[in-house]
């Protein structure tokens, strides 16, 4: 994979993850037009398009487009895949996602997805070993941060109980508050197949 | 010192600004905090500052300032720390920034860490963004810890070697052996990772493809396992793909898959996408490598059934395979045409454009009627991109295969009605060239011609075609009779109007007002009655805005008054054009021929034909007799040159001089000036002086080299003592004798 893109209908930039070297202004060039292109077609048509010499996968999921270039030898059904895995892991993770729990803990969907992808590749084909593994690394960032707020100065944990699984201290609560002010907009639907895989 | 404001509040607040120039507003409020904050020493709130910096960043606002504090954090020991300062070095450094080789020690301490999940940080920016240096310095790293260590970090290990070896092509040789042990790994994640990286190896090297294909037997076992489980689809398409690169070209490594893909062939389940996918693996392996024929023709069926398949993807990606294959198998693919033909008729344009391509590549002999209907019907609908690619393809299959003269005619004649507009420039020729060869329908083409000029004049290349032939074939339109069409009855007056309403149209391109023109005039030997009407028409256009109408009607007036008695002649009907004779072929007679020819050939100082629009003329050059040409000519002083050509591009000029003066000349000296790609390299002369009355002479070679093909010029400037006096005169060259109009 080449790189991938999430944007929103207005063509509003969500998340985008470059696995080639290119400059900062070849990146906004190929963003715009590649997020013109997409839109620009009807929602009925075929998921692959030619674009320059890449091939582009897309699909759509409520209000956002997940988009990847991929290579000419790359099997463009696999990819398709790809994109259904990583909504699946982002849907376990944030429990119903929408496009507003990618906007405000974007950086926790970059984590999923450097979890999910490394070097354009697939690392993981199973589904529950990159959630535990995400939660393992949540654990360790938030263990290492409460020691720090508690002991400042003290770099070692003491407290096991902490680890206690479940419960996340603090920013999720806080992040359940704050949605209930603002209107779901965007919901994604996944159709239920999808739940019971 | 302003409080830190929390990442989600600024969220919201970007959000919340109702206009850009209030987002900028509150952006850089932030940024200056963000500034201010990275200033100042550790404090607890570094890793929010850098992400909120970093949504600043995906928002598109400059965001470079951050970078050293990502270098920073990544060396901190905090894991939240060192998290948001990898992602923070994906995002803002590339390893086009100068930045990027400071983390490189940082990764390398990072990879030796004893927590797995800082090793997977530094690994997963290692694949990202490495630049070639960091991957060298850092590739025995990621070898050690291909072969000690935890499966986890195993499967990102050899994910990442797959990137250094992309980006390093040599350190493919130190992953082989890591990569062979890997291959006995149970675990899956790991066993994904090292076939990926056996496929990147094997692909930029040939060797180590030998050596690999010793494993087919062993992935052939691991994917009977894999088929059984029915567990991960990624995985199985790893295997098969790399089981196609392992095959290629190869009968025994081949031989050994037969029964896997058959197997896999069979039992997939194809009702969900992953067992499409699998099967499509399957379908390109089994095309690709050296399999038996039961195989292919299971291939082949399994895409004829994807292309009866509801859903657009699956028949798009058929339909692309079949391409690939319809060189190769073409019976296989005829058998599936109806079906590609309806997709000829599908909503997207990605699927019309597959369908045309593959309805193009079967078209044949046998089926040429029912297919070109089909593409004609194509053509009047489909979109305005594939409208030009699809008129060419029609020309093609109907020049190769058309049963009939009559129907080549109807077909060229559709796609101009149709996509006039569209189509390349050398169909008007070649379709004029056709007609006149079929002669026995000419009345039935001027009749045709003559009523679509009726209904519509928007389409040059139709009218051109047609105006000329209404001029050719004037005669034939007027008599009214045709047994291929119904007869109409068609007044001088009807056809002069017609012409008329092209020459003054202003849909008309100057080219087809002079076809119509020309038409015009011709018919004043076909017609009886309104010669003078055409007499009128032609003279109003000899004043003339535009030149070439203006030279046409003056010369047609010129012929009506003064050549009068040449009219008929010269406007008689054109004899039958020769395929392939358009264009002047000077010299066109091969090089065999020419190898020992007669100086006679070529005239003493005959300067080389002017290039022609469509064929240039080529002069060959004669290989032992250089022709000489006179350069200058003063004072009594003779330079002439003759050239030869050593290479492509390499030459060798020869400037004589000599004296027909009654005094010596002396201190002659020739200097040489070229364009600036040619090289140019002077040899010594045979002297510098040159005694009276031509006795004798001085030669200077030189020699060019014009590897960039320009054309050639060059300057030269003699200087010579001649009875006491100075002298100084520069003569530039532009033609060479035995080289062609361009100078190659």
């Amino acid at each position: 994979m080449q790189f991938m893109l999430l944007f929103s209908r207005q063509g509003k930039l969500r998340l985008q993850k470059w696995y080639v070297p290119l400059s900062d202004r070849e990146k906004k060039k190929i963003t715009r037009e590649l997020v013109q292109t997409v839109l620009a077609r009807k929602p009925k048509m075929c998921s692959f398009l030619e674009w320059r010499d890449l091939k582009i996968v897309y699909k759509r999921y409520a209000s956002l487009y997940f988009c990847c270039a991929i290579e000419d030898q790359d099997n463009e059904l696999i990819t398709l895949e790809i994109i259904h895995r990583y909504v699946e892991l982002l849907d376990k993770y944030f429990g119903s996602v929408c496009e507003l729990d990618i906007i405000f803990n974007f950086e926790k969907a970059y984590f999923i997805l450097d979890e999910f992808l490394l070097g354009g590749e697939a690392q993981e084909t199973s589904k529950k070993n990159v959630l535990k593994a995400i939660e393992q690394a949540d654990l360790l960032q938030e263990n290492l941060d409460f020691q720090m707020r508690l002991f400042a100065g003290r770099q070692r944990s003491r407290d096991a109980t902490q680890r206690a699984g479940g419960n996340r201290p603090d920013i999720n609560t806080v992040h359940s508050i704050i949605i209930i002010h603002v209107p779901h907009t965007h919901i994604l639907h996944l159709p239920a197949a999808v739940r019971s895989r | 010192m302003s409080p830190s404001v929390p990442l989600q509040e600024m969220i919201r607040a970007i959000r919340s600004a109702r206009t850009q120039c209030e987002e900028r507003g509150v952006i850089q409020r932030e940024c200056a905090a963000i500034r201010a904050q990275f200033r100042q020493a550790d404090n607890g709130g570094r890793s929010h500052n850098l992400a909120k910096l970093l949504y600043v960043h995906m928002l598109g606002y400059p965001a470079h300032f951050g970078q050293m504090e990502c270098v920073r954090m990544i060396a901190s020991p905090r894991y939240s720390e060192k998290r948001v300062g990898y992602l923070g070095a994906m995002m803002l450094l590339d390893e086009k920034q100068d930045a990027s080789l400071l983390i490189t020690n940082s990764i390398k301490n990072d990879l030796s860490h004893s927590n797995q999940y800082v090793q997977s940080l530094a690994l997963c920016t290692l694949a990202c963004m490495g630049s070639a240096e960091m991957c060298r310095d850092l590739a025995p790293e990621i070898d050690r810890l291909l072969r000690a260590s935890n499966s986890y970090i195993k499967k990102k290990a050899a994910l990442c070697a797959v990137h250094i070896v992309r980006k390093v092509h040599d350190l493919g040789e130190l992953f082989v052996p890591a990569a062979r042990s890997l291959l006995a790994e149970k675990n899956h994640g790991v066993l994904h990772g090292a076939v990926v990286l056996i496929i990147e190896l094997c692909e930029r090297n040939p060797e180590t493809l030998e050596r690999f294909r010793k494993t087919v037997p062993d992935l052939v076992q691991i994917m009977k396992g894999l088929v059984l489980s029915g567990y991960s689809p990624e995985h199985d398409v790893r295997i098969l793909r790399l089981l196609r690169i392992l095959g290629r070209n190869n009968e025994g490594a081949s031989d050994a898959m037969n029964d896997l893909l058959a197997q896999v062939a069979t039992n997939t389940d194809s009702t969900k996408t992953v067992g499409n996918a699998v099967l499509y693996e399957t379908v390109l392996t089994v095309l690709d490598i050296k399999s038996e024929s039961g195989l292919r023709v299971l291939a082949v069926n399994i895409l004829g059934r994807f292309l009866l398949n509801n859903d657009r993807n699956i028949r798009y990606i058929a339909m692309t395979s079949l391409q690939k294959i319809v060189g190769t198998d073409h019976n296989a693919v005829q058998r599936h045409r109806g079906t590609i033909v309806d997709c000829l008729k599908d909503q997207d344009a990605s699927v019309k454009r597959r369908a045309l391509e593959l309805s193009l590549a079967l078209v044949s002999a046998s089926n040429i009627r029912s297919m070109m209907k089909e593409l004609l019907l194509f053509l009047s609908s489909c979109p305005a991109e594939l409208k030009a690619h699809a008129a060419s393809g029609i020309f093609n299959a109907a020049e190769r295969y058309a049963p009939s003269q009559r129907w080549h005619i109807d077909t060229i004649l559709h796609v101009l009605t149709t996509a006039g507009g569209d189509v390349r420039d050398e169909t008007v020729p070649n379709l004029i060239q056709l007609i006149t060869n079929a002669s026995e329908l000419h009345c039935y083409t001027v009749h045709k011609l003559y009523r679509a000029l009726l209904t519509d004049i928007s389409q040059q290349s139709l009218v051109q075609v047609a105006c000329w032939c209404i001029g050719e074939y004037g005669d034939l339109l007027l008599r009214g009779e045709c047994q291929e069409t119904e007869a109409v009855q068609v007044t001088e007056d009807d056809v002069l109007d017609a012409l008329e309403t092209v020459l003054q149209s202003h849909m008309s391109s100057p080219a087809t007002r002079g076809f119509a023109l020309t038409a015009t005039m011709k018919l004043s030997t076909r017609i009886t009655d309104n010669v003078d009407r055409i007499r009128s028409i032609v003279s109003i256009y000899g004043s003339c805005i535009d030149v070439e109408l203006q030279q046409r009607a003056v010369e047609y007036n010129a012929l009506f008054k003064k050549y009068d008695h040449m009219r008929a002649a010269v406007l008689e009907r054109m004899p039958v054009i020769e395929k392939n004779s358009s264009g002047h072929t000077n010299g066109e007679t091969t090089g065999e021929a020419i190898k020992d020819i007669q100086p006679a050939k070529v005239k003493q100082g005959e300067l080389l034909l002017p290039p022609q629009p469509a064929n240039q003329g080529f002069l060959i050059c004669i290989g032992r007799l250089a022709p000489t040409v006179p350069v200058y000519e003063k004072d009594g002083v003779t330079l002439t040159l003759s050239c030869e050509k050593q290479s492509d591009t390499g030459l060798t000029v020869t400037l004589t001089a000599s004296n027909s003066t009654e005094s010596d000349i002396s201190s002659f000296t020739l200097q040489a000036a070229v364009p600036k790609s040619v090289q140019l390299h002077m040899k010594a002369p045979s002297g510098d002086s040159l005694p009276a009355r031509g006795t004798a002479k001085v030669t200077q070679m030189v020699v060019l080299n014009n590897p960039n093909k320009v054309s050639l010029k060059m300057r030269v400037r003699i200087s010579y003592t001649s009875q006491g006096s100075a002298f100084q005169d520069t003569v530039q060259i532009d033609s060479f004798p035995g080289l062609d109009a361009a100078g190659q």
